[in-house]
């Protein structure tokens, strides 16, 4: 690929980025123009996503071979109880990250 | 009791950029990542800045600099970003209400509709003397400096990095489980968020890493369609009484 070739990759990767983010703004431009199926679909939603990104994050582990997603099972649980003890963002990422590291880098 | 009076723009700053830490640390280590993924396929440190900065979107960013060492394609290159970014249309969906009347600046909020930035906006919440839109606004310019910042580090300081501490990254898969068990508690009924984890694990045994997210938007709006719908009859019913 030429520096040219390049550059328009560039340009319509953010391009077509961008569009998957505009497109429910320009859909929906008032309240009025929203039906009340898409408001409640954006109400129902985000929850799942939630739930989705944490998948998400799990999409690469090796469930069957190496350390079977032991440490990223651990570290998880780890987060979650964290969080639910005490509720500082910060001392959850800490401890959950450290976990993990601990985990990978010493123990598996 | 008496209201608050409204914050001034050094505490609105202040409150924007303590909710944009956690981020901070994120997008500073998997930026660095990205850009020393960058620097290992050969691209010079301002390539992976450019991108971060102009693209913008984790994945798709992985993906597109792989893309650039091959040949001109730039069909595909459309349509995978498509595809990796479908889910964003849905966080669009569901910050319609909060971003509606935000002016000038809903061009800063939809630019920056990353994973992270969504998940963090939609669960703040903001005090009242706040201006929301000020917040949200100042979150994601946050985010977006975060992220060209490690995409520049990483690039940049890649010969010296050499390799990352491995396990760094899991810092975002905790941000992402800590805000979801948060909603959890917080929610009333937890359809929505065991549909979202359930679907998703099945979506991903079914049809692999590259489209599994797409299937499982799709599923989860065919299952609020079946519900709008139960609650529609049922609704027809009650006025027919």
């Amino acid at each position: 690929m030429t520096l040219t070739d390049q550059i328009i990759c560039i340009a319509l990767a953010a391009l077509a980025n961008f569009a998957t983010r505009v497109t429910p703004f320009l859909l929906f431009r008032t309240e009025a123009a929203t039906p009340d199926f898409v408001t409640g679909l954006g109400r129902f939603l985000p929850a799942a996503i939630m739930g989705m990104l944490v998948v998400y994050c799990y999409r690469n582990v090796n469930w069957l071979g190496g350390t079977h997603g032991l440490p990223e099972v651990i570290a998880g649980v780890v987060t979650v109880i964290v969080r639910l003890w005490k509720h500082s963002l910060f001392l959850t990422l800490i401890v959950g990250t450290l976990c993990y590291m601990l985990l990978i880098n010493f123990i598996f | 009791m008496q209201a608050s009076p409204p914050a001034t723009r050094q505490e609105t700053v202040r409150f924007a950029f303590n909710s944009s830490l956690p981020i901070f640390f994120g997008y500073v280590i998997l930026g660095t990542g990205y850009g020393l993924y960058m620097h290992n396929l050969g691209f010079g440190f301002w390539f992976p800045t450019i991108m971060a900065a102009v693209v913008y979107g984790g994945s798709v960013e992985f993906i597109l600099a792989s893309m650039l060492v091959q040949s001109f394609l730039p069909g595909n290159v459309v349509l995978i970003t498509l595809v990796v970014g479908f889910r964003q249309f849905f966080y669009g969906l569901s910050m319609l209400k909060k971003y509606r009347g935000a002016g000038w600046r809903k061009f800063f909020l939809i630019y920056g509709l990353t994973d992270e930035t969504f998940v963090v906006n939609y669960s703040l919440s903001i005090p009242k003397e706040y201006d929301r839109y000020s917040v949200y606004t100042l979150i994601s310019l946050f985010d977006h400096s975060y992220w060209v910042l490690g995409a520049f580090l990483g690039g940049a300081l890649g010969s010296l990095i050499g390799k990352e501490i491995p396990g760094m990254d899991f810092v975002m898969t905790a941000l992402f489980i800590a805000l979801a068990v948060d909603q959890f508690q917080k929610e009333k009924d937890h359809l929505s968020s065991t549909s979202g984890v359930i679907v998703t694990i099945a979506c991903l045994l079914l049809f692999g890493k590259t489209y599994f997210l797409v299937a499982t938007l799709l599923i989860l709006v065919a299952e609020y369609a079946v519900i709008y719908w139960r609650q529609a009859k049922r609704g027809d019913q009650n006025d027919a009484d």
